[in-house]
């Protein structure tokens, strides 16, 4: 078969910072490889367009959405998923915010909703509420109607730049 | 002993307080598990070859291409699942005339919407059995689509069902009062059309469904992503001719529901049906498309309404004529004639008046079959009342905050029978009216609308007050027939460390369930809430019970769970005062320690009561009761349904120009009844308002007059993003029902019922200077300039 038809593909990329090798069906979107073939179910298949973001996770830095790329795609990518997010402590303090402002309920979209809202964090500063609820538009949520999801960014912003939090939430959602 | 809710610093006082949720972290580290995160061996895949025709004869299946497909094992007809499963009829023989034909979990002869499944090709991955499918040949004989509502009944449409005579379902018309003479003397008459559009879910997690059948333990085990494992479990037995107690239905994590998971879906019937032919696990995942045209749909109703009004306001009559198209059959068990009924009930709600028509009329089309999906009815209700009480006010001159004030509930008035034989035992209009006007400063925001318009914005202010039905007792689907269960039951034991287990009936769908069910039995028991592990979702283990719907988890499950940690904390008390030498009635339980009540002096950690009873219990009294594990059930029996009310509001600003709505901010008032945990009753009313403000803005099912589904996908389906919506503010009043200790009614469904009025009424606030005005949800760009008359056809 020549290079062209080949419909299995070798890739090796790092994912959540191990190796990970692997021979993949050259039609596989990443989400499917991550959750079947690496046992990462954390991000999830959901809309299977690009359009909710639930299948978000960071490739090479960026967030990207799993359903839209190949897992060919990702051979020498460094992929971080919620798992690995988790277990390095990259995002403890946005998880504890979401756990604190209860900006999670079902619990579905939450890993992809985690790494957008990582994305806009990391760029530092303070957005805007505006700015947040614009930057996690691509994140469909249908539980909690985003408003302890943007809290919950705000928070974590608030406090990675220096601020009281609990101050100036002014005892707001969590007691 | 009974619990002083009213002083907070009771001990154990965990009722009423925000605590975390325990099932939360794992959910923000993705350790959540749902059924398509699951994989047993010899596991293998079904995909469905639906039908691309709204209605035709199937003439001829050819399979024979598919069963080539590497990895594909087997493929099913519909007539081979019949031969396994038996049919269904959803009616209810309460709702009087509902008909709908027999359905089975394929298609026989006949496909009756554009979705419906027709073939399923098994294979050992998902990929193969999507390419088996591709493969599959199917005839059809094209026969006409009934799409259109409004002329389902006449006699030159088709009908659907020659078996049923017409294409009627349900009719049901309620009169109290006389309306026509009302309408004929009274002071002013306003009539409007309303219509909602049809929605469905769009549950993050698509429909899911895991089945395996061991043939040689006779057993079946089904990981589901529903609200009502218990329903599911005997409709799995009944179907499948298996007994109950060999059916175990597991629901996990569920990714969303709101509706959408608690009814009986032919593909998931499939999916157990071919598990048990072929012995092995089968799974089946809904990919989007699926879940758009087969999810249920909902919220579809066109309607005429007049209310009637006297000179100083009083609402004199309300007269409402419902339609709504609700597929090709019946949704099984609950049917698809509630919502049309809801809307009967529920028109007028918050209004105490004399005169009231109001008939719904179900019909059925070539289109995905409708069923119960959040607030059942209430938003359809809610726009049609509040809509004509804001018009009518406008057509007398008064502000809609007093015309409101002039007809609502006295908040004294209860218990009371409303014209829609409606009985309320106890509601706080009046109360939660004043309390909207205080934190949304009502006249500064109009001085704020006023001060806008010179600025060139036309903002307005949207009021909607609402009741809301929870706590449903047998009445609304056991006297029918249905076997869906309206009691619940907790089982709360005490491990040998002191730490407790508690088993519910009731479902966590994200709502918070779990955590709700672990401050009840921490104050129940006397102990923290980190020390209840809370177990729901498993029909082998769990006390049985009605699951997650109609805004009952609280209201039955928590009342449920009261009472059995009530019960186990007597169980300890009455051990403790024998190993104490101690007057039970002197001992209390406080923080895991068993202490003396009055001094609060520490007598026993429970911990070594519980060494005692389970590893030394011949050092106890012969024949002392030594029970630390019990189990209650609870139902309501003095009221068919424990209602609810609540009032929001809307500020919006509409854009003349673009006809582009802008939610500036919106509020909720609402009273249900004792409030758990606040933060989850809140993010509970958040979350709800969304989703009644998709409906009003953005959401809409569009068919083609052949019934082909044109937007099935979430790029075409619009649903609320978070840069559209807006900030809320949630409050609450308290009027605890008397009907359990607990005293909590539902809040789940409160904030979708009421906000697509408030926000219907916000826009017509912002046009009515204009003389225009909408009532055709969704309120579109094109809806709201051809209002305003800037476009038209």
């Amino acid at each position: 078969m020549t290079e062209m038809f080949r419909d299995k593909v070798d890739v090796a990329l790092t994912v959540n910072g191990e190796p990970v090798e692997a021979r993949v069906p050259a039609g596989q979107h990443l989400i499917d490889f991550l959750r079947q073939t690496v046992g990462l179910t954390g991000a999830h298949a959901s809309c299977e367009h690009g359009v909710c973001g639930a299948c978000t996770v960071r490739v090479n830095g960026e967030a990207v959405r799993g359903c839209l790329m190949l897992a060919a795609q990702a051979d020498g990518a460094e992929v971080w998923t919620v798992e690995g997010l988790s277990d390095s402590a990259a995002i403890a303090d946005l998880q504890e915010a979401f756990v604190a402002r209860n900006a999670a309920q079902c619990g579905f979209c939450t890993p992809g909703m985690l790494v957008a809202a990582e994305e806009l964090l990391s760029q530092g500063g303070l957005p805007s509420r505006a700015e947040i609820r614009e930057h996690l538009s691509g994140n469909y949520c249908r539980c909690t109607g985003y408003e302890a999801i943007v809290d919950a960014v705000e928070d974590v912003a608030r406090a990675r730049g220096g601020e009281d939090v609990a101050r100036a939430r002014g005892g707001k959602g969590a007691a | 002993m009974s619990i002083a809710f009213g002083n907070p610093d009771r001990p154990n006082s965990y009722i009423g307080k925000t605590v975390p949720r325990p099932n939360i972290t794992k959910l923000v580290q993705g350790r959540g598990r749902y059924v398509d995160d699951i994989v047993l061996p010899r596991m293998v895949h079904v995909a469905f070859v639906r039908s691309p025709v709204a209605h035709g004869k199937i003439t001829g299946i050819d399979i024979e291409a598919a069963k080539t497909v590497p990895g594909v094992l087997r493929v099913f007809t519909g007539a081979d699942l019949a031969e396994v499963c038996t049919p269904w009829v959803a009616v209810l023989a309460h709702l009087k005339g509902l008909k709908s034909p027999p359905q089975h979990p394929m298609a026989l002869d006949r496909a009756c919407w554009v979705g419906e499944p027709v073939v399923a090709v098994v294979a050992t991955t998902r990929a193969a059995a999507e390419e088996g499918a591709a493969l599959v040949e199917v005839d059809y004989e094209a026969l006409p689509a009934v799409t259109d509502t409004m002329t389902a009944l006449d006699k030159t449409t088709p009908v659907i069902h020659p078996d049923m005579g017409d294409n009627l379902a349900f009719r049901r018309l309620h009169e109290e009062g006389n309306v026509d003479a009302a309408l004929s003397t009274a002071h002013k008459v306003v009539t409007a059309s309303f219509r909602t559009a049809r929605h469905t879910g769009v549950t993050l997690e698509p429909r899911s469904i895991l089945v395996d059948w061991n043939p040689a333990e006779g057993q079946m085990t089904a990981y589901h992503a529903t609200q009502a494992p218990h329903m599911m479990q005997t409709v799995f037995a009944k179907h499948l001719d298996i007994p109950e107690s060999r059916v175990r239905v597991i629901c996990g994590d569920v990714g969303g529901s709101y509706g959408i998971k608690v009814h009986v879906y032919p593909d998931e019937v499939a999916t157990a049906t071919i598990a048990k032919i072929m012995g092995r696990p089968v799974k089946f995942i809904a990919d989007r498309l699926e879940s758009f045209t087969t999810d249920i749909h909902a919220r579809d109703h066109e309607i005429e309404a007049k209310i009637a009004v006297d000179a100083e306001g009083r609402i004199l009559a309300i007269d409402v004529d419902d339609w709504t198209g609700i597929g090709p059959y019946s949704v099984y068990p609950r049917t698809s004639a509630i919502e049309g009924n809801q809307v009967v009930n529920l028109c007028g709600g918050p209004y105490d008046f004399a005169n009231y028509r109001a008939q719904t009329t179900v019909v059925f089309q070539n289109k995905t079959p409708t069923c119960q999906y959040r607030a059942v009815g209430h938003p359809i209700a809610v726009a049609i009342t509040e809509g004509l009480v804001d018009m009518a006010a406008a057509a007398i001159g008064m502000d809609p905050v007093e015309i409101r004030r002039r007809n609502m509930y006295r908040d004294d008035a209860y218990p009371v029978t409303s014209p829609a034989k409606m009985r309320f035992e106890g509601l706080s209009h009046h109360a939660s009216m004043d309390k909207l006007m205080e934190i949304m400063d009502y006249d500064a925001l109009r001085a704020d609308q006023a001060e806008a318009l010179k600025q060139g914005k036309r903002r307005g202010i949207g009021i909607a007050s609402f009741i809301e039905l929870t706590n449903p007792s047998p009445f609304m689907y056991g006297i029918g027939g249905a076997r869906i269960s309206a009691q619940d039951g907790c089982t709360v034991r005490m491990d040998p460390d002191g730490s407790v287990v508690a088993l519910s009936g009731v479902t966590e769908q994200g709502q918070g369930t779990e955590a709700m069910l672990s401050q009840v039995v921490a104050e129940g028991v006397g102990v923290s809430p980190s020390k209840v592990r809370v177990i729901t979702g498993d029909t082998q283990v769990t006390p049985y019970g009605g699951g997650t719907w109609a805004s009952r988890g609280a209201g039955i499950g928590g009342e449920a769970a009261l009472q059995a940690a009530r019960a186990l904390r007597s169980s300890i008390l009455e051990v403790a005062a024998a190993m104490l030498q101690a007057d039970q009635g002197l001992l209390d339980i406080r923080d895991g320690q068993i202490v003396d009540t009055q001094t609060g002096e520490t007598r026993m950690p429970l911990e070594e009561l519980g060494r005692i009873v389970y590893f030394r219990g011949d050092t106890l009294p012969k024949g002392l009761p030594r029970e630390l594990v019990q189990t209650r059930h609870f139902i309501t029996m003095d009221y068919p349904f424990a209602f609810t009310n609540g009032v929001q509001a809307s500020y919006v600003e509409v854009d003349t120009d673009t006809g582009v709505v802008t939610l500036l901010k919106h509020w909720c008032v609402e009273d249900c009844g004792r409030v758990i945990n606040p933060q989850l009753v809140d993010e509970q009313i958040r979350g709800g308002i969304v989703q009644g403000l998709g409906g009003a803005l953005f959401e809409e099912i569009h068919y083609d007059e052949d019934g082909q589904l044109l937007n099935g996908s979430m790029a075409d389906y619009l649903v609320p993003m978070a840069a559209e919506m807006p900030d809320m503010v949630i409050a609450h009043v308290e009027t605890p029902t008397k009907e359990s200790e607990l005293g909590a009614k539902g809040a789940g469904e409160a904030g979708t019922a009421g906000a697509p009025a408030a926000v219907m009424n916000a826009i017509n606030d912002a046009l009515r200077p204009l003389g225009a005005q909408v009532t055709e949800m969704p309120f579109t760009p094109e809806r709201i300039l051809r209002a305003l008359g800037t476009i038209h056809d």
